[in-house]
């Protein structure tokens, strides 16, 4: 069963990837990442990783891809090429569509994530190998504590960062 | 019967992941389309960590990845804001448009 699940997912993580490179438009490339991200996430949890699977369909999925998704909509490019008249149609049916059984991806896996993850197990009476959440929590803050800390500076300087860099000029 | 996934397996499998980011990078004209490729060379990276972890059995991959997925937000925020101050510059998002630095 999980030598299956591997093999499918595997595909379709690296299918999607190359479509991903290969797709002319970006509102489709994001799409397709995220089908990537979500067949990465489903080989996490069989890594015995369910944390990582969760945020990287929480983080990944649904922050960091949304924060692309809103780019491309703004910017308004439909394609490579310099834009015709269709302007204002992307929003279509087909990236529709697409979206919404994407989202039902994901939370089917975030479900079947946590129904893996360690307390569930140990309720069902059988303590796997897999970390738990508290485990990795607390070598995050005994560790690693100073990567922790450090990442918050460099969150700090991405923030203020991208809000010069976006922001309006004003002579 | 498909053969039981190894740490080989993954390797690959991180390995075909990283060339295709690797080839987005290079051959695409498009910005955005750019800073995606980037992200999927980060995650075949980070599968590489799950897959060493899992296989090692220890835990210090899945709290590096969690760092990998910060500094991919990071890096994510700051440069989709450069496409917009470029966009707003250019009003094109190829790469080739931005030739001011070049000597």
């Amino acid at each position: 069963m999980d030598a299956l699940l591997f093999w499918i997912m595997a595909l379709v993580a690296v299918a999607a990837s190359v479509m991903v490179v290969g797709q002319r438009h970006p509102m489709y490339s994001v799409l397709l990442l995220i089908l990537s991200f979500a067949a990465l996430a489903g080989l996490y949890v069989l890594l015995d990783a369910p944390f990582v699977a969760a945020i990287q369909i929480i983080i990944y999925a649904g922050a960091i891809m949304v924060l692309f998704l809103f780019v491309v909509m703004l910017l308004n490019v439909p394609t490579e090429e310099i834009s015709t008249g269709d302007r204002l149609r992307m929003l279509t049916a087909g990236p529709r569509r697409f979206g919404a059984a994407l989202a039902f991806v994901l939370v089917v896996e975030l479900f079947w994530a946590l129904q893996r993850s360690p307390s569930a197990a140990v309720e069902a009476g059988q303590p796997g190998p897999v970390m738990s959440v508290r485990d990795i929590g607390i070598r995050l803050f005994t560790d690693w504590v100073f990567a922790f800390e450090a990442t918050s500076v460099l969150i700090l300087v991405a923030m203020v960062g991208a809000i010069v860099l976006a922001r309006k000029e004003t002579h | 019967m498909l053969p039981e996934p190894t740490l080989a397996h993954y390797l690959i499998l991180s390995a075909v992941l990283f060339s295709i980011g690797t080839a987005g990078v290079f051959l695409r004209r498009n910005l955005i389309t750019i800073l995606l490729s980037i992200e999927v060379m980060l995650n075949a990276v980070n599968l590489t960590f799950i897959a060493a972890d899992k296989f090692r059995g220890s835990m210090d991959g899945q709290i590096i990845v969690f760092f990998v997925i910060t500094v991919a937000a990071a890096e994510a925020a700051v440069g989709l804001a450069i496409v917009i101050a470029l966009f707003r510059h250019k009003e094109t998002l190829n790469p080739d448009a931005f030739t001011t630095l070049k000597w």
